[in-house]
């Protein structure tokens, strides 16, 4: 580690400098609290945002759209003679997606002509008022929660022991020499893997300050009652902007979800598991250079 | 072997798509539970004291003529069969009169004639469907708060119903609104859209604007305000259509 040495009672550190196949404490009790009310909030916070999509399954910019205005992106269905499809248009260019989105079948067998599937959204069944019940009750778990977790993670400076990125990692070739790394799947090991790395810290960084606060400033910015007293909605640009905003965001997170599952994977599920459920995270082995 | 490992591996994929179909429809009974959902309601209470904590008597943004939707969507019922209201339909609202009753000193009828001698407000605001939509349109119409400074409300009046002239799935509608919404001064009976009397399909002959709320407070062919204490015993008693039929909130700003 290139910082000065961090004081004794850090949780990260042990006095020792540890080795591989030690077993360390990796993750505070706030990072994991947190870390699984998020894991559970936002998946419920997606599977009825979608619902809620699929009551008006288009996008615009501006401040105002609806059927009569042309959006950039479009979930639907359509006919050709007797074979009916779905499709997702974007920015004119359409796409068949039977079976996925606009058309697709339920359990039973029946079409339906819903932008999003039934095992995607809350509930999983047509119905806008629950999926708002859920999509607004659980928007205070996760702005709340968020406004916890990042204060907290100020006080004990997790933010900035482990999530801010120095100088030197900064640096271009410092982080193409990570890139080349994870491309050849060679994750850090030993000490070195008991800190964040520079791309790890960039994702989590643009999650926590960057797509989250995103996610809750577009929601209130689609808020009437909100856009009457703080000039959110304007700030995005208009409504409707920000309704798409709070769309690209979602599936943005969703990309993350993606890779941080892959990333999981790849260094080894159950290590990772354990320290993000107790804390105690096994470093890897050294590799034999 | 290979028969019994691939049997296993059925056997393992079964199982997963088993637990992963129980696990589902488990979740999806959960979400559909009414107790867990009027407990997640509950929310709608917190949304109402915030929002109105920090936005007190704020106005709702009004735009520019250059900013208004070329085309205003028209939602739920775009025509009324009631032949009470087809008769006044045909006669332009000339003998048509809104009632203003309920818990007020001073019962009133007012003709349509007389609502457009009051001071008029007119605005232009972006109109939010709960579904997700919006268009901006202008506005005009008598302030809400000149007609109960007419009628004087009772101590104990502590809502407004808008009694519709439109059933919607054979139901009629209405809504409702308190009194901090009632008195705020962008809330307003709508004769005239965009210039021109209301048309049929936005609610002619008037429509109440609620302009922090969503679309569907903003009930449409206004025939009746009643003032009421409470809210229960009034149609499904949840204070609206889509509040009575659908879970949907009564605060309607988020």
């Amino acid at each position: 580690m290139s910082d000065i040495a961090p004081p004794a009672e850090s949780p990260l550190v042990p006095l020792a400098p540890p080795h591989g196949g030690d077993l360390v404490k990796r993750h505070r009790l706030s990072t994991r609290l947190w870390h699984w009310t998020n894991a559970v909030t936002l998946l419920i916070m997606l599977m009825s945002g979608l619902m809620i999509f699929n009551a008006h399954a288009r996008l615009y910019w501006g401040e105002y759209g609806a059927n009569f205005d042309s959006p950039w992106l479009k979930i639907g269905s359509a006919r050709i003679g007797t074979h009916e499809y779905g499709y997702l248009q974007v920015a004119g260019h359409r796409v068949e997606t039977t079976g996925l989105l606009g058309y697709w079948k339920d359990p039973d067998g029946t079409p339906h002509r819903r932008a999003f599937p039934y095992w995607a959204t809350i509930p999983s069944a047509y119905s806008l008022a629950d999926a708002r019940t859920w999509h607004l009750a659980f928007a205070w778990v996760l702005s709340l929660g968020l406004a916890t977790y990042l204060i907290w993670s100020l006080i004990n400076r997790h933010i900035q022991r482990d999530i801010h990125i120095t100088r030197r990692e900064w640096r271009l070739r410092h982080v193409w020499q990570e890139v080349k790394d994870h491309a050849r799947l060679r994750l850090p090991t030993g000490a070195a893997a008991l800190r964040y790395n520079t791309l790890q810290k960039i994702a989590y960084a643009m999650v926590l300050f960057g797509l989250l606060p995103l996610m809750i400033l577009t929601g209130l910015a689609l808020s009437p009652g909100t856009d009457a007293w703080l000039p959110v909605t304007e700030i995005f640009g208009g409504r409707q902007t920000a309704r798409s905003i709070h769309f690209l965001c979602a599936f943005a997170l969703v990309g993350f979800f993606v890779v941080h599952i892959a990333m999981v994977v790849l260094a080894g599920p159950f290590n990772e598991l354990r320290s993000m459920v107790t804390g105690w995270y096994r470093l890897p082995k050294e590799r034999d250079r | 072997m290979s028969k019994l490992i691939l049997s296993r591996r059925r056997l393992i994929q079964a199982g997963v798509v088993g637990a992963g179909g129980l696990l589902l429809s488990g979740c999806d009974r959960l979400t559909r539970d009414p107790k867990v959902l009027d407990f997640l309601g509950e929310a709608e209470n917190l949304h109402r004291v915030t929002q109105r904590g920090l936005a007190g008597d704020a106005l709702a943004r009004e735009f520019a003529e250059s900013q208004m939707s070329p085309t205003f969507r028209a939602n739920g019922s775009l025509a009324v069969a009631d032949p009470v209201y087809r008769a006044h339909f045909a006669q332009g609202f000339s003998q048509w009169a809104l009632r203003l009753d309920g818990m007020v000193e001073r019962p009133l009828m007012l003709p349509l004639t007389a609502l457009k001698q009051f001071p008029q407000r007119t605005q232009i605001t972006r109109h939010d469907c709960v579904e997700g939509w919006s268009a901006i349109g202008k506005w005009t119409g008598p302030r809400v708060a000149t007609l109960l400074d007419l009628a004087r409300l009772q101590p104990e009046a502590r809502y407004l119903v808008f009694h519709c002239a439109d059933l919607y799935g054979g139901r009629p509608y209405y809504e409702s609104i308190d009194l901090v919404d009632a008195l705020h001064p962008q809330t307003i009976l709508a004769w005239a859209m965009n210039g021109r009397p209301l048309e049929e399909q936005h609610g002619a002959p008037l429509r109440l604007r609620v302009e922090r709320q969503l679309g569907y407070k903003h009930a449409k062919f206004v025939t009746r305000i009643e003032a009421v204490a409470a809210l229960d015993g009034i149609y499904g008693g949840k204070g609206g259509y889509w509040e009575d039929n659908g879970r949907y909130a009564w605060y309607a700003g988020i």
